[in-house]
């Protein structure tokens, strides 16, 4: 699989996908109008990556704004990454970034956190 | 036209309005004021976790907005008036306040009523809960609505969704949509 990196865009976050690291990372801002469209490639890169996945997956998520539209996918995407860590072939941990008085921010990766498996680590960043 | 512009302005005046628009909603004109309102909040020096909870609001009233005048069909010269709609926001000395309103088909208000009035009802947690029920439920729309924006909007305020319907006709009616957001804790 190659290396996959989107640039982020006033409405959409950054994307970086390395298969070889195991690596994700969702960095920005997502409140696309359209979100399914956006995700639809990364949930398709994800179900590659889940035929052959490295022995650890790492995952980081550092959003700043998401709509409601996003938080469907955003979830998806966890979904895809625990149908993955399931299947046992992978260590698995989700960085999920928060700024520190950005209770909004914790409390959404708390949400995520109950719904799906994968082991989550929230992790406070200071304001810039 | 029989239109006093000063009347409009000082009345927008009065209610600390700072930005309005009235007209087609489209996504690029969503990114603008996006952008128009993030330097306002910026400007303000308004606490991190307030100008979030507004933004993110905005953002929610204003994809509302985008979305549904979608469902009023743009064939006829009524529908052509259906598909705008009109966006305020204000701030006075406790609250941001963001107006919107739109046409909405009137067979839809019933349903509408329903979810604003059960989300009115709800607490923190019941909200919480719903919230995750809807994000979890796998019948989520294409449009990626589902109603979370609403439930949405409420967990983040705390406030009460204030809202308005006005008969146009068998067909049509005009729904506002009064959100409040404290600027003060």
């Amino acid at each position: 699989m190659d290396k996959i990196s989107i640039e982020p865009t006033p409405k959409t976050p950054l994307i970086n996908f390395d298969p070889d690291k195991g690596h994700i990372e969702i960095r920005g801002r997502s409140i696309p109008e359209n979100s399914l469209e956006f995700y639809k490639e990364l949930l398709e890169w994800l179900d590659e990556y889940g035929n052959n996945p490295q022995a650890k997956t790492n995952v980081e998520v550092q959003l700043e704004y998401f709509n409601t539209s996003s938080s469907k996918c955003i979830l998806d995407v966890f979904k895809a990454l625990e149908g993955i860590h399931k299947k046992g072939g992978t260590e698995m941990v989700i960085h999920w970034y928060y700024e520190e008085d950005d209770e909004d921010m914790l409390e959404a990766g708390g949400d995520y956190e109950a719904i799906v498996t994968v082991p989550f680590e929230k992790i406070a960043i200071e304001e810039e | 036209m029989d239109l006093d512009i000063f009347e409009f302005y000082d009345k927008m005046e009065q209610s600390n309005i700072m930005l309005s628009f009235k007209g087609e909603i489209t996504s690029d004109l969503l990114t603008s004021i996006l952008q128009i309102m993030e330097a306002k909040l910026d400007n303000f020096e308004e606490k991190s976790k307030t100008k979030k909870r507004v933004y993110n609001v905005l953002v929610e009233c204003l994809q509302n907005l985008y979305h549904h005048v979608d469902e009023v069909a743009p064939v006829d010269d009524r529908s052509k008036r259906a598909r705008t709609a009109i966006f305020m926001i204000g701030k006075d000395e406790e609250m941001y306040n963001i107006m919107t309103g739109n046409y909405i088909i009137t067979k839809n208000i019933p349903p509408l009523t329903e979810k604003m009035d059960r989300i009115n009802k709800m607490d923190k947690d019941q909200l919480k809960a719903l919230y995750k029920e809807i994000l979890n439920n796998d019948s989520f729309s294409e449009k990626g609505g589902g109603g979370l924006g609403l439930v949405d909007i409420a967990r983040r305020t705390g406030q009460k969704l204030g809202y308005n319907f006005k008969l146009i006709d068998d067909e049509y009616s005009f729904f506002s949509l009064d959100i409040k957001i404290s600027h003060i804790n």
